[in-house]
């Protein structure tokens, strides 16, 4: 099937997103906007001290105020709970975990952290309430630095004696002692260290939970602001120690998540079991500093990370030590963000057997951390990135120059990688020729010549960044070798009505993806009927049972794909009602246009509508035939996709005061075919600014005492539309061999590529000053600091 | 956020509300635009008994010519300042600066009064107006009295005015020609200043307050003599943090605003005395 080159299909179509008027219009309903008559309101005291012993909670005061319901501590409920919260991610066999239930018992351990909690009639008498409980707190020394938890000096989980999770290898060699060899025979190398500072995943849309028993003790119908509603049944039962199959999980409208909202969380649980508990619906809606404090925060490593290259500046080792930072708990999947990066870290490029990687994860008295976009896969990108650029400095080569001396070649594709994984198709060289054409890049590099001259105070700079995006997670037998606790398939049914009208159910749970408005055009490309046509349902377990929900960019590529399959089950069951209405035989009928024909007899033909109603009559259905056209299909993936790309950013940097003005961006991403670019360049655009804020804006700052310093968004800088500069999409289009549709994911290329692109470009304006690498978020105050520095002090 | 339980009364004007204020006392709190006050409740950092609304009080939203100055009525919101044809022609530097306030949602509700009563020195006005030599109005149950700008702001959110005192109006002198540059350092467009500086010049006469430079907004006036004396833009700005005593935040040391502080101070005077 082409798609790209047809233009009279729908697929490649620039078609506007069937979401967007009832979310612009504001009547989209999210959780929290669900009228629910009698609903108590959920409120929660949250621990003050990063890590602190519970002396006493005294609930009575706040008991009695007008509107409360009932105040509950953590001993209250301890024993609510079938089993503590639940990490689906067991890294290593003798990885530590310490218990975490929903709200603490005994001990804090991050600002934040659930230690009470009242019902009430009221969002505002529940909030007042707080403010009557009583807790007496014995603080203890918190631990924030990740070296300083690694030592040991103190042990925040007395029960685990240690902050050490796990130490997770990764070691590829040909021979014994290879990579030490290539660092020895090395003729250039680069032993650089990266901080990832946190993130705070700040979707637009709070978290929110409502739990509403059924009548006569029936079943628990959950609504809640999330990415996995197949995922939190599953782990909700079990916590709570509900059968499965009398919980219903739907998510409504949910605004963003970037992977906050990938998870399982107190709130959740503690609406259910409360509901239960009182027989009354239980409702919360977190606040934006409960959101800073409580949703999990992102990224969080130090990387060192060393090069080692041959005369030619080709790769011929790579070795990685990261420090991860889990934070108090481990949340989801905390435990494998890491894991996600660890194949990453030799890039685009080749590299012989030589890879030598190493992870450490750490407890500290901060929020948990869990996946925020991309998940480990930035990380990697923004060392490898970084260090080719620090790697070509060495060796005294344009950077671009470098990464052409080192992209696996066009012609290797598919590629067994040194780790074993097959990279299904790539062309790295003309997506860095395209985005070099687009950005000027030679240019550039002229007008650096005249421009950054000694006294300078306004200097120009390029970043490049190419990258490899290992998502579509995933297929299950790899995932099982990672140890993650679940499967990585998707599930997908296509139901044609007596009207010819289609819905199709799918196990993805969009949260601003579009997915109603893509899986309707694949629907329509594969059934001939309008997108109008088209019904998506998803997002609530009691319609779409299977799944395994939205996140690490797999909708497409397997949810999307696991549609395309259905829809072809379809087909055959309709072309043989269809072969027998037309008294032919069924491999002598062709289907184009939501027509059967006959081939070569144009005037035998019968439309899609018309075996839709036969096949719901029944009347006159072959022999054997089940009635109605209905396929379901649960689609597990051969292989990741590998959507890759080069971005590049021109900044020029005021060298007085430190301020960074991105001048042009420049994105050229290849994820394969394309459903509906409209929506790949929206994906593009906001990874592109949630790159960039990393690289510039955002970072979730403890005092040493473990005091969030940016809980509210005054402080945590989320930069607005007139912060960002226009972005230029560019795209290179080599479908992927490994699914019909030829699609990858694209919700985290931008993330992942822009980071690096931008920090390069800085520290390439500021390279004429002895500036090696600008810490980030990359401020104005810092920035002047580090051109201070590499100045001995003097500007 | 959920601010605490409060009440609320509305004036139909100034003499009303300065009433009302007075009978419900020390916990009361006027509430103009509402953008600084409110997010403080919201956050209970800010917990008034009672809210007096003035948002109503429609004879105090005014720009008038008044001869040597111009009169700007307190509840005058942000937009206003900024579009005003007057202050475009009389006081410039006030209305650039107005239309640096927050974003476009926080200039249509806020006000000028509340701003400069609110005495935040990262607030863009207070510095303005301080640099313009402005007089602010206030109103009592004694009636009113004029408060210099420089006479104005005593600490962190800390004015002059009376517990039971109301700005009312705030009088800028005309700058009759002279050159003028509002130099805004920030991160996002929304945020407050790391460092702002407001200056005019008139040949050997200027005027230079800083934002966020100290728990006041701060008049520079070294930088003035420095002018008057004959000193280069570049001269003068050295002695930009001469009256300054800056504090750390998460986006700037005191070294970076001092640093800061002189080369807007520079970038200003070169453009107002260019």
């Amino acid at each position: 099937m082409t798609m790209t080159d047809d233009t009279t299909g729908v697929l490649g179509q620039r078609l506007l997103r069937r979401e967007d008027p009832a979310l612009l219009t504001g009547e989209a309903r999210y959780t929290s906007d669900l009228p629910i008559p009698g609903a108590l309101h959920l409120a929660v005291l949250r621990s003050p001290y990063a890590r602190a012993r519970i002396v006493s909670v005294d609930t009575s005061a706040a008991a009695s105020m007008p509107g409360v319901t009932a105040v509950f501590s953590g001993a209250d409920l301890a024993d609510t709970w079938a089993g503590p919260m639940p990490c689906a991610w067991p890294v290593t066999e003798d990885m530590k975990s310490p218990t975490h239930y929903p709200l603490a018992v005994g001990q804090a351990n991050y600002v934040g952290d659930g230690v009470a909690c009242v019902l009430a009639n009221s969002a505002t008498a529940a909030r007042d309430a707080l403010d009557a409980i009583e807790v007496e707190y014995e603080p203890l020394e918190a631990v924030i630095d990740l070296e300083d938890a690694l030592s040991d000096r103190v042990v925040i989980h007395d029960e685990i004696g240690t902050n050490r999770s796990y130490t997770w290898d990764l070691k590829i060699e040909e021979s014994e002692g290879q990579v030490d060899q290539a660092f020895a025979d090395a003729a250039y190398s680069v032993k650089e260290r990266y901080i990832q500072q946190r993130l705070i995943p700040a979707a637009m849309e709070p978290r929110a939970v409502a739990a509403i028993p059924q009548p006569f003790g029936g079943d628990m119908t959950l609504y809640s602001a999330t990415q996995v509603p197949h995922i939190l049944k599953v782990m909700t039962a079990l916590t709570l120690g509900i059968p499965e199959h009398q919980l219903r999980v739907v998510a409504p409208a949910v605004g963003g998540g970037f992977g906050s909202k990938l998870n399982v969380y107190a709130e959740e649980l503690l609406c259910v079991a409360l509901a239960k508990r009182t027989g009354s619906p239980v409702r919360w809606t977190e606040t934006r500093s409960e959101g800073n404090q409580a949703t999990i925060h992102g990224r969080g490593q130090i990387q060192d990370i060393e090069l080692a290259a041959d005369s030619d500046g080709r790769l011929t080792a790579v070795r990685v030590r990261l420090i991860g930072d889990m934070g108090a708990y481990l949340q989801l999947v905390t435990p494998g963000v890491p894991l996600l990066g660890a194949f990453l870290y030799a890039g685009v490029y080749e590299l012989p057997k030589a890879y030598d990687f190493s992870c450490t994860s750490v407890f500290t008295n901060m929020t948990p951390t869990d996946a925020y976009r991309g998940a480990g896969r930035p990380e990697a990108t923004y060392a490898i990135e970084r260090a080719m650029d620090a790697l070509a400095a060495e060796i005294g080569i344009d950077p671009l120059e470098l990464r052409r001396r080192n992209f696996i070649p066009t012609a290797s594709y598919p590629y067994e990688a040194m780790t074993g994984l097959v990279y299904d198709s790539g062309d790295h060289d003309r997506a860095a020729t395209l985005a070099a054409e687009m950005i000027d890049y030679a240019g550039v590099r002229a007008r650096q010549e005249t421009q950054n001259v000694p006294g300078a105070t306004k200097r120009l700079g390029i970043g490049v960044s190419t990258y490899f995006e290992m998502c579509g997670l995933a297929p299950s037998r790899v995932l099982a070798s990672l140890n993650y606790g679940a499967g990585g398939w998707e599930a997908a049914t296509v139901r044609v009505l007596p009207t010819n009208k289609i819905q199709v159910v799918t196990g993805t749970a969009p949260h601003g993806q579009g997915h109603e408005t893509a899986w309707s055009m694949i629907v329509a490309e594969k059934m001939g009927v309008s997108p109008d046509d088209v019904d998506v349902l998803h997002s609530d377990t009691a319609i779409a049972p299977l799944g395994l929900d939205t996140y690490g960019s797999r909708s497409l590529s397997v949810g999307g794909v696991a549609i395309a399959i259905a829809c072809d089950k379809v087909i055959d069951k309709a072309k043989q009602i269809a072969a027998h209405q037309l008294e032919a035989n069924p491999d002598d009928l062709e289907f184009s246009g939501g027509e059967f024909r006959v081939a070569g007899s144009p005037d035998r033909a019968m439309p899609l509508a018309a075996v839709a109603f036969e096949a719901f009559t029944a009347h006159n259905l072959p022999d054997g035939l089940e009635p109605n056209l209905e396929a379901h299909t649960t689609y597990d993936p051969p292989n990741f996709s590998w959507p890759f790309g080069t971005h590049m950013c021109l900044v020029e940097v005021d060298t007085e005061t430190g301020q960074v003005d991105v001048l042009k961006y420049v994105a050229v991403d290849d994820c394969g075919n394309q459903v509906n670019p409209l929506i790949v360049d929206g994906q593009v655009h906001g990874g592109v600014v949630q790159g960039l804020a990393q690289a510039l804006y955002e970072e979730a700052v403890y005092d040493a005492d473990g005091n969030l310093q940016t809980s509210t968004l005054a402080e945590y800088l989320v930069p607005a539309a007139s912060d960002v500069p226009a972005i230029d999409t560019g795209h290179t289009i080599t479908p992927s061999p490994t699914n019909q549709l030829g699609v990858k994911g694209i919700g985290e290329a931008g993330t992942i590529a822009s980071t690096p692109a931008v920090i390069n470009a800085i520290v390439d304006a500021l390279s004429g000053l002895g500036v090696r690498d600008v810490k980030m978020p990359a401020s104005p105050n810092t920035v002047w600091r580090a051109i201070n520095e590499a100045q001995g002090g003097q500007q | 956020m959920i601010p605490a339980a409060f009440d609320y009364v509305r004036a139909g004007s100034a003499a009303e509300a300065i009433q009302l204020i007075g009978q419900y006392g020390d916990e009361a709190k006027f509430l103009a635009g509402g953008h600084s006050l409110v997010p403080a409740m919201k956050l209970r950092l800010a917990q008034p008994t009672v809210l007096v609304d003035i948002g109503r009080v429609s004879d105090l939203s005014y720009i008038r010519d008044g001869g040597d100055h111009i009169a700007i009525g307190a509840l005058t919101r942000h937009m206003d300042v900024e579009k005003s044809p007057v202050l475009a022609e009389h006081v410039p530097l006030l209305a650039h600066a107005a239309g640096h306030v927050g974003d476009p949602q926080v200039r249509h509700r806020g006000t000028i009064g509340g701003s400069l009563a609110h005495a935040d020195p990262a607030s863009d006005l207070p510095a303005t107006t301080l640099a313009l030599g402005a007089t602010y109005v206030a109103e009592g149950p004694n009636g009113t009295r004029e408060i210099a700008a420089a006479d104005f702001y005593q600490g962190y959110f800390t004015s002059a005015l009376a517990p039971d005192e109301m700005l009312t109006e705030i009088r800028v002198p005309k700058m009759g020609g002279a050159g003028w540059s509002f130099q805004k350092f920030n991160r996002r467009a929304q945020d407050w200043a790391i460092v702002g500086v407001a200056a005019w010049q008139r040949g050997s006469e200027c005027g230079v307050g800083l934002v966020n430079m100290a728990s006041t907004p701060v008049l520079a006036s070294s930088v003035a003599a420095a002018i008057a004396g004959g000193a280069s833009a570049a001269e003068a700005a050295e002695a930009a943090a001469s009256e300054a005593d800056p504090q750390a935040d998460l986006n700037a040391s005191v070294e970076y605003r001092v640093h800061l502080a002189k080369v807007l101070t520079r970038r200003a005077l070169e453009a107002a005395g260019g």
